[in-house]
């Protein structure tokens, strides 16, 4: 009598740190759909976006500054065109970022971006984007990458800088 | 245990004591071992932790690699917290929960046996890391992805089947010690009627159970990262390394706080033993414990301030964190109250149990100000956090436990440790780990970092001062294993059933020491 109870708490007990070893897994979705969805840690979609469908030009301007990042030493030339430019919100525009392998091997890198001030995160839209897919390169190839891209209007009134940073991964 | 009345029949071989202790379901019997177990691991970490000192005597990179320095900082902590503190915890429950709640045994005997055994095993597979070729895990025992993915050491692997079995072996017993619970208590003991000890294992044992599997999840996704191609934490996959901190967090918080809440209930039972009064609030300390438990799921957030994380989550994270103050502050108004206008007297549990309320409050006050978002930016790794969290879990975690010890060994041997002896121990101690610990505040505020194998030279008086103490510290812990030796040898004065005057509670009517099956009728409360 008193066995079963014991051995039905037990159960319950342990379906409950079950629960709690699958709640570490589901993290992940739920962390990445928290993050994508409110632009913190400056997270950006990964899909393309469509144009906008502003007509009438909006007069406001925004400094768009690109940074580029090697992680690891990866023994890459990667940089923008162009450090910054100044932009209006709901135009589209395109800026080119080269990249050329300075091994003695084909590699494949792949492209994360972020977004400070993280706000921002979630106005920038990306029509193209070489960050949507993985990169190879033979050995000492060069590539000019575009990204096509615009800012919603309803960005915050208080960023005048928008800060978009890519770190390039060697990804084997 | 020179009662052979109380023992268990068994063959009095060589073999047959080894398979008395290797086979015991008895409760009593893992508690011991249990005790046993810890008091070793502790005596491991504090090596670690002379190593640690001896190295940061003087500056320089002398008498140890930086290397060597990282994998023995990792393992103090590893061994401490889940060899060390979680093992006599786990042992005190053992041995007094059945006798606190007038049952029988655990609930699960031969799963109390298995959680037990399991541990000698794991830490044996986490210390083997130190002779393999290579090096043993060396990213500080909170394992920061990518230092424990892409950049860790083969070793790296060892640890983490290491941490699945210490999962195991902590839910295991902490499902026991909630069957045991819920199902054992005597006719007539209530859940406001349970000694306050029992209320804190209880919920700690639920903490338990939702915290560690998370941590054995995480380091499965750690896993999986280093060998089979996932990137759960790593950025160039499209994985976050943040995802790591949050995860690993979120189990870490609730786990400082099972690191404490059984310690808070050692102190609810000693402090009114010996003021001879019954604990004040008894009603409020069972929500408070509730309250903190609950709240220390929400506040994973404060340890990643400075990850970049957005301003609305750490408001957020401060404010909670901030809150747990409320009731941490009911329980240490509630030990004062209980003491006001009690026939205080100061044995040794007594005194470690002051200590605690005395040090752990100022490492709770410590803790509020790493709680306020601009200060931990200053504050953030650096020695001020080693002061604090030493304060919390040495002072205040170790120190319950000491507590406990003194105040139960008596009940478990039948004869009382020496008490001048003990004094010794308690102020010795109570004096070299504020000199180990308190300079570490001004280190901290003047910008020493943590978990560096070496300091600019302003620094080097104070951290003579630390390294003093704590060699101190180290060698006077002989004294307590000295008295537990003097108290289970018989060598001291008998003690009584209820062995202090102030005793209330089941525990309390058993002889000294109880027999080895006790409450097999169930005992009435009136």
């Amino acid at each position: 009598m008193m066995d079963k109870k014991v051995r039905k708490t037990a159960a319950i007990l342990g379906i409950i740190a079950f629960l709690f070893f699958s709640f570490a897994f589901t993290m992940v979705p739920l962390y990445n759909t928290f993050c994508r969805t409110t632009g913190y840690n400056g997270k950006v979609d990964l899909k393309a976006a469509k144009h906008t469908n502003a007509t009438i030009p909006i007069n406001r301007k925004i400094t768009m500054q690109f940074v580029t990042m090697n992680n690891n030493d990866l023994p890459w030339d990667f940089y923008a065109k162009a450090s910054y430019m100044e932009i209006s919100p709901e135009q589209n525009y395109k800026m080119i970022f080269s990249v050329k392998n300075r091994t003695e091997k084909t590699m494949t890198v792949q492209a994360i971006p972020s977004v400070t001030p993280w706000q921002a995160a979630k106005h920038l839209h990306k029509i193209q984007c070489f960050c949507f897919s993985k990169q190879s390169l033979q050995s000492g190839e060069a590539k000019d990458m575009p990204l096509i891209f615009w800012i919603d209007k309803d960005l915050p009134k208080d960023i005048k800088t928008i800060t978009l940073a890519y770190t390039l991964f060697d990804v084997g | 245990m020179n009662h052979a009345a109380h023992l268990p029949h068994h063959r009095k071989t060589f073999i047959g004591w080894i398979s008395r202790w290797l086979f015991t379901t008895n409760h009593k019997d893992i508690g011991t071992l249990y005790l046993f177990f810890s008091l070793f691991m502790f005596f491991f970490g504090g090596i670690f932790a002379m190593l640690i000192r001896a190295k940061l005597f003087v500056p320089g990179t002398t008498f140890m690699q930086p290397n060597s320095y990282n994998e023995i900082v990792t393992l103090h902590g590893l061994v401490m917290i889940f060899g060390a503190i979680m093992p006599a915890f786990v042992g005190l429950a053992n041995w007094m929960i059945p006798l606190m709640i007038g049952a029988p045994d655990m609930a699960l005997p031969r799963m109390n046996n298995w959680s037990f055994w399991i541990l000698p095993f794991a830490f044996s597979i986490l210390l083997g890391t130190l002779l393999m070729s290579g090096p043993a895990p060396n990213f500080g025992w909170t394992m920061y992805a990518p230092l424990s993915t892409h950049f860790g050491p083969p070793s790296t692997d060892f640890l983490i089947v290491a941490i699945h079995l210490l999962g195991f072996s902590s839910v295991m017993g902490a499902i026991n010690i909630i069957a045991t619970i819920i199902n054992l208590r005597a006719p007539g003991m209530t859940w406001m009627k349970m000694p306050i000890f029992a209320w804190s294992w209880f919920i700690t044992a639920f903490l338990l159970i939702a915290a560690m599997p998370i941590l054995a999840g995480t380091v499965t996704m750690m896993l999986f990262d280093r060998h089979f191609g996932t990137s759960f934490f790593s950025a160039a996959g499209g994985g976050d390394p943040l995802l790591y901190q949050h995860a690993f967090w979120s189990f870490g918080h609730p786990e400082v706080y099972i690191m404490i809440l059984p310690g808070f209930g050692i102190i609810s039972e000693v402090i009114p033993t010996f003021s001879r009064k019954r604990l004040f609030g008894y009603n409020f300390m069972v929500y408070a414990l509730a309250a903190i438990a609950i709240l220390s799921f929400l506040v994973w957030g404060h340890h990643m301030f400075t990850t970049g994380i957005a301003l609305t989550a750490q408001l957020f994270f401060m404010y909670l964190t901030i809150l747990i103050a409320v009731p941490t502050g009911i329980k240490v108004f509630n030990w004062v109250a209980t003491m006001f206008k009690g026939s205080l007297t100061f044995e040794t549990p007594m005194l470690f149990a002051l200590a605690f309320i005395f040090l752990f409050t100022i490492g709770g006050f410590s803790g509020l100000m790493l709680a306020i978002v601009p200060a931990d930016i200053q504050y953030h790794a650096s020695y001020f956090v080693v002061a604090h969290f030493h304060y919390v879990l040495v002072a205040g975690a170790l120190f319950s436990i000491m507590a406990g010890v003194y105040y139960w060994l008596p009940k478990w041997t039948g004869y009382f440790y020496n008490e001048m002896l003990g004094k010794l121990h308690f102020w010795i101690s109570f004096l070299s780990i504020n000199l180990t610990f308190f300079p570490m505040h001004f280190l901290g505020l003047a910008g020493m970092p943590r978990r560096i194998a070496d300091y600019a030279l302003q620094f080097t008086p104070l951290n003579f001062t630390c390294s003093l103490g704590a060699f101190v510290f180290g060698a006077i812990q002989f004294l307590f294993v000295y008295n537990i030796i003097y108290s289970i040898l018989g060598m001291g004065r008998k003690a009584s059933d209820h062995v202090w005057e102030g005793t209330h509670g089941l525990e309390w009517t058993l002889t000294s020491p109880p027999p080895y099956h006790s409450f097999t009728t169930p005992p009435k409360i009136n």
